[in-house]
């Protein structure tokens, strides 16, 4: 069963220079929500920037990670 | 019904109504709060929409995210174009992106209420094809 720490680290080496905050919704290890900061973002639409991310656990996300929530933005945005 | 077939109807659903949500359950009886949330946002915003449950067939959903390459439900679509999920719909729907990308206004109220109001369109059915 995947951990909020694992899912961290996996999208912080998947996105160089990322910095992400993730947590176990419901403790069950199978609701996530990532916030994810990356350059990479720039330029992209958001569901581009989802798609970044999701990317990451390939068939995971729908199997073993039941629900992953996402909220991305750059470091120079202000949210 | 074959794979290709299921990804016809998908395809076609998505041409042929422009605001066009798949999501599990129905907007009268979501199956799931994501669906939930997303739905009420769009009846929030008194738009038609035309929804399918991607519950009734596994490979609705198969069919559904290797065409979209979005991996979960519910999956937003507006003008043939995948706008997004729950997450991005919602963060939409409180910027006002939402309202602009429907060409509405944006209404007054937050659709905090999960009681959602009853859809002013009938949902889609794909069912009675799949045998």
């Amino acid at each position: 069963m995947p951990t909020a720490e694992e899912l961290k680290t996996r999208i912080e080496g998947a996105l160089p220079g990322a910095s992400a905050a993730v947590e176990d919704l419901t403790g069950g290890g199978d609701h996530f929500r990532a916030e994810v900061i990356s350059e990479r973002f720039e330029g992209l639409s958001r569901i581009e920037q989802h798609q970044l991310v999701y990317e990451v656990f390939g068939d995971e996300v729908g199997g073993p990670i039941h629900a992953l929530s996402i909220k991305t933005s750059t470091p120079g945005s202000t949210r | 019904m074959n794979n290709q077939e299921i990804r016809d109807f998908l395809q076609n659903a998505i041409d042929e109504n422009r605001v066009m949500l798949f999501m599990k359950g129905t907007p009268d009886e979501p199956r799931c709060g994501f669906s939930m949330r997303t739905s009420a946002a769009l009846n929030a915003m008194g738009v038609q929409y035309a929804a399918m449950d991607i519950l009734p067939d596994p490979r609705i959903r198969e069919e559904l995210s290797s065409l979209s390459g979005w991996p979960t439900i519910p999956q937003l679509f507006i003008d043939k174009k995948l706008v997004g999920g729950c997450d991005i719909v919602m963060e939409m729907y409180e910027s006002g992106e939402l309202a602009e990308a429907l060409g509405v206004e944006q209404p007054e109220e937050e659709p905090q209420a999960p009681e959602a109001e009853a859809p002013q369109s009938a949902p889609l059915g794909l069912e009675n094809r799949l045998s």
